[in-house]
């Protein structure tokens, strides 16, 4: 029997399937649910790995028309290079993930039962798989609910707090309104593509390639996509449910829902727009172009100003997605003024940070998991020191760190360094207004690069660096009936160390990754870049030309190891003493882990500058001293700083008054007297027969 | 093929020796302005060489952070003499990063110190950290306006490509890149630390930005530090050199070129020398909160740049 993707796909999602049902008869033995379940999962989504990377390396196309689904509308499933490459990513984070849950789900063991995580957590992972390879609209929606749903109720898991049950319902009603849009899309798509084919086939996929859409038609398709999947993946302003709904979930779930669940709304962007309309004004790719800038500029801004180490890594993703957005959109915008190798190259940058961040975000969440399995605290100002505590953990986080702040040589650089060099193209473009607006975009988008560096310096210091900031002292016991703060078991530690490996990789080795992606942009856009971007050899990425830039991972990983080792060896030939010595205080009373700077003072700077992008309110309140000690002075000084979003304000707030306002209004209607309901079923009954007689 | 690697070992060989050097000429010059003694050229040396003899001591609390930090700053400063054509355009390694991977190297030294400040756990460090960062956030926009703008010209980010085209085609008046000039100016006393955003010369509590990140370093630590500091000022003037002014670069395959661009370097980094003292002098160090007016600034003259570019080229 050869391997087939299909089969192994297929297989893989009913994997998932049987382990959703399975969980159930393991229900008494949680340790070994735990184990097996993740284990299960950990093979499904290799599987999905295998299938998805060998139909990109293939470049083929497998279709199969499953025997289920409504009666006379079969459910069809499609793996081209798109939905394989979008196939590998989940499944390669899943993988981790499922690794790193055996051992962050046993800290649930004697508090809680994680039978429905198991249970949610396959479906999630199922429905996801399922997105990427359904081929027709009833197919996409119903996977695309069950992904919803699945992660409704995971963020929903730790429900005895009542933030998580708004955070979730936020998320439900957000999700919603997304998922309706998508399906009044494919209802617009379906209706020209009906007639195509024989029978009832406007649904598929595939007639819908087929069919020709009016420029008004597809424009309004386009939007309704646009904003449904905009709502999914975060895009500012439908961003505001993500720094909820993501830090409450489990850290395991928030790894997938911030590295792979924001990617399927990416995937349905571009399949929408490349694949089922494939022609589009170049104001589309404007549009998806200026959202994705203010995404990232804004989501990294808020990043900033968080003390909570989630909710960061939360508004963190809204950035990255904002940075994939900008690939797309300079990638839709080069198409439709016909230049198909510049296209290539910014969709390919853009699904390069799919990738990257899929695996540096679920890799955050994973470490901001291990630092919350070990403290019981999210709030980074309790803090501090943790590198000393949780040597591994600590390592492997900046790791993280170092990769989504776009330094070389890990992975996050390469695809920004690509996406710059595609802005660095727009001066070819026909339009003078695109030429001249384009490069404040690119200037944008360094902006956000270099406040992403600023924000994990303060995350990863806050968090690993410096003294313990809590009121208690770190080790003997932080929490009653804990050990104190210990380094986190294997199976968290192996789930990280993979993909603290995977990110070095993708860094180190572009040219590589680059080339089997190849089929995704000849695919989508008609044309290859790695014929250029490996002309010479995989050490040099070269997109476009040599004359024009390369880079050369390996090099510069290579040479800074090098050096830094010649200079350590250099400097270590003869033996030099290393005094500890207390830390300086100038002379003044013992410093105590209080006085450190702390999350809040570091973004200080930052908030001052672009604080009026966001409304904050800071108060400071001083107490008067306490009788006995009563010299002047004060009794204490309490700070108060709240900074909240403008667009609660400006959108949701406006929106969900008038939803409130015309809610009760109609709710006049109930009158609870059954007298009143007889008038309005004869009122009716009247009406109709005046009309319909 | 081996000439060009000698290439590179010579231009490694300059950053590291001469970068001190130019430090020393800088305070030299200013000395003279200010009217006092100088200490003579070679002081910088007499430093380094004296923080190498000395042990180092640790605060108690100071991870591996803290010690692996000087010696990344160090690498990823060498590694860049590989990259940028100080003396020929002829490097192997030129490839390795263009000019917006060059910059990232600067972000990654940048990272770590700043890392490193908060280490032990000191306001300072803190203050520091916090200050570099947001300074580098506004910095880098500008960075990227005035690349952009100069890589219009050359239709490539590639340092070597770039120096080939300005200094080895036709010489053209471009007022696009005079503006490009200016702004990279500005930065380059931003990322550097120089009057009138930063002052190296003082350890005074509130105005300190860099210096306070590495105040707990000592012995070997500091040398490193202080020297990979010296290094990133050479290195941004010859980064300047290589897009503005690149006349008298050596072209591929040219030996005897070798000699002359010697001498053109120092002539320039002179030049530049005083250009830097009279900047400083003349000017007072800036409040810290008006610095991104005066980054913003930056950004405009590069903004202008590239749309005069667009107009007039």
């Amino acid at each position: 029997m050869t391997f087939s993707p299909v089969g192994a796909a297929s297989s893989s999602v009913l994997l998932f399937f049987l382990l959703a049902a399975a969980a159930l008869l393991l229900k008494r033995n949680q340790r070994l649910l735990i184990t097996a379940g993740f284990s299960l999962a950990a093979v499904a989504s290799l599987l999905a790995v295998a299938a998805g990377g060998l139909v990109v390396w293939s470049g083929l196309i497998h279709k199969l028309i499953l025997p289920i689904g409504l009666p006379d509308l079969p459910f069809h499933l499609r793996l081209d290079p798109l939905s394989g490459f979008f196939l590998t990513v989940i499944g390669l984070l899943g993988f981790f993930v499922s690794i790193y849950s055996i051992g962050y789900c046993r800290g649930f063991l004697g508090k809680r039962s994680v039978t429905y995580l198991v249970i949610f957590y396959a479906l999630f992972m199922a429905g996801m798989l399922l997105v990427v390879v359904a081929d027709d609209a009833f197919f996409f929606i119903i996977s695309w609910e069950i992904m919803a749903a699945a992660s409704y109720f995971l963020v929903m898991f730790e429900d005895e707090h009542a933030e998580n049950r708004k955070a979730a319902f936020l998320y439900l009603v957000v999700a919603h309104i997304g998922a309706i849009a998508i399906l009044l899309s494919f209802g617009v798509m379906a209706g020209f593509a009906a007639g195509v084919e024989e029978g009832f086939n406007g649904y598929t996929f595939d007639a819908m390639r087929e069919a020709k859409f009016p420029t008004g038609w597809a424009t309004l398709a386009f939007l309704l996509a646009f904003f449904g999947f905009a709502a999914k993946a975060g895009v500012i302003p439908l961003h505001v449910w993500l720094p909820e709904a993501h830090p409450v979930a489990p850290s395991n779930v928030s790894a997938l829902m911030s590295g792979v669940m924001l990617k399927t709304a990416i995937y349905g962007i571009i399949r929408i727009a490349f694949d089922l309309i494939h022609v589009f004004p170049w104001w589309w790719g404007a549009m998806v172009l200026v959202l994705g800038v203010i995404t990232a500029v804004m989501g990294i801004l808020y990043a900033v100003m968080q003390q909570d180490l989630k909710r960061l890594l939360a508004y963190s993703s809204v950035e990255n997605i904002g940075v994939i957005i900008i690939g797309i959109g300079l990638a839709m915008i080069f198409t439709s003024f016909k230049l198909p190798v510049l296209a290539a190259l910014a969709l390919i940058a853009g699904l390069y940070h799919t990738l990257n961040h899929a695996m540096f975000k679920g890799f955050l969440f994973m470490g901001a998991g291990a630092v919350l399995h070990a403290t019981q605290e999210r709030n980074m100002e309790k803090m501090g020191g943790l590198i000393h505590k949780m040597p591994w953990t600590a390592a492997l986080f900046l790791v993280g760190c170092i990769s989504i702040s776009a330094l070389p040589p890990f992975n996050g650089f390469v695809s920004e360094w690509l996406t710059f060099q595609a802005f660095l193209f727009t001066p070819a473009l026909p339009n003078a207004l695109l030429k001249l607006l384009i490069p404040l975009g690119a200037a944008l988008l360094a902006l956000a690069a270099a406040l992403a560096a600023a924000c994990f310096v303060k995350a990863y210091g806050v968090t690993f660096l410096g003294h313990w900031r809590g009121h208690n002292p770190l080790n003997p016991p932080l929490l009653r009936g804990t050990k104190g703060v210990v380094e986190v078991d294997w199976f968290m530690r192996l789930g990280m160390i993979l993909t603290a490996f995977s990110c070095l990789a993708l860094g180190v080795l572009p040219t590589v990754v680059i080339g089997w992606m190849d089929t995704i942009s000849e695919q989508m856009v008609g044309t290859k870049i790695a014929a250029s971007a490996g002309a010479f050899g995989w050490v040099w990425l070269t997109p476009v030309s040599h004359e024009r830039a390369s880079y050369s991972g390996p090099i510069v990983f290579l040479g800074i190891l090098a050096v830094v080792c010649a200079t350590y060896l250099l400097l270590h030939v003869r033996r030099t003493a290393i005094h500890r010595a207390p830390i300086w205080d100038c002379g003044f009373e013992k410093l105590t882990g209080r006085m450190q700077y702390t999350a809040t003072s570091f973004s200080m700077p930052i908030r001052r500058i672009f604080g009026f992008l966001f409304n904050i309110k800071e108060q400071v309140r001083i107490t008067p001293p306490v009788p006995p000690c009563n010299k002047g002075g004060v009794g204490g000084l309490h700070y108060h700083l709240r900074v909240r979003d403008r667009f609660w304000g400006w959108i949701y707030e406006p929106i969900s008054d008038v939803s409130f306002w015309v809610a009760r209004k109609v709710g006049m209607l109930q009158q609870g007297k059954i007298h009143i309901y007889l008038i309005y079923s004869f009122v009716t009954i009247i009406i109709l027969l005046m009309f319909f007689r | 093929m081996i000439y060009p690697i000698v290439i590179e070992i010579l231009q490694t060989l300059i950053l590291l020796a001469a970068a001190p050097a130019f430090i020393g000429w800088i305070r030299m010059v200013k000395c003279w302005f200010q009217g006092r003694t100088s200490p003579g050229i070679f002081q910088p040396y007499r430093d380094i060489a004296k923080l190498f003899s000395k042990d180092v001591v640790l605060a108690e609390n100071a991870s591996w952070i803290f010690r692996f930090t000087p010696y990344l700053v160090f690498g990823a400063t060498v590694l860049m003499a590989g990259i940028i054509p100080i003396l020929s355009v002829d490097l192997p390694f030129s490839a390795t990063a263009d000019v917006i991977a060059l910059v990232a190297l600067f972000a990654i030294a940048r990272f770590f110190t700043a890392l490193a400040g908060m280490d032990i756990g000191t306001a300072f460090g803190g203050m520091g950290s916090s200050r570099e960062m947001t300074i580098a956030s506004l910095a880098e926009p500008a960075m990227l306006m005035a690349i952009f703008t100069v890589s219009l010209v050359s239709q490539s980010t590639s340092l070597s490509q770039m120096v080939q085209v300005v200094a080895h085609g036709q010489f053209i008046l471009r007022p696009s890149l005079a503006f490009a000039l200016l702004a990279f100016i500005l930065i380059t006393l931003a990322e550097t630390g120089r009057v009138p955003v930063d002052n190296p010369a003082t350890h005074l509590e509130l105005t300190m930005i860099h210096e306070a990140m590495i105040l707990e370093y000592s012995g070997r630590h500091l040398a490193l530090i202080e020297w990979a500091g010296m290094m990133k000022l050479f290195i941004f003037a010859v980064l300047g050199i290589a897009l503005f002014l690149p006349w008298g670069v050596a072209a591929t395959g040219v030996l005897t070129g070798i000699p002359a661009a010697f001498l053109f370097l120092i002539v320039k980094l002179g030049f530049i020398g005083i250009v830097l003292v009279l900047i400083e002098t003349g000017l007072a160090k800036m409040r810290i909160f008006r610095v991104p007016e005066f980054l913003g600034s930056a950004f405009l003259f590069a903004t202008l740049g590239m749309l005069s570019y667009f107009m007039l080229e």
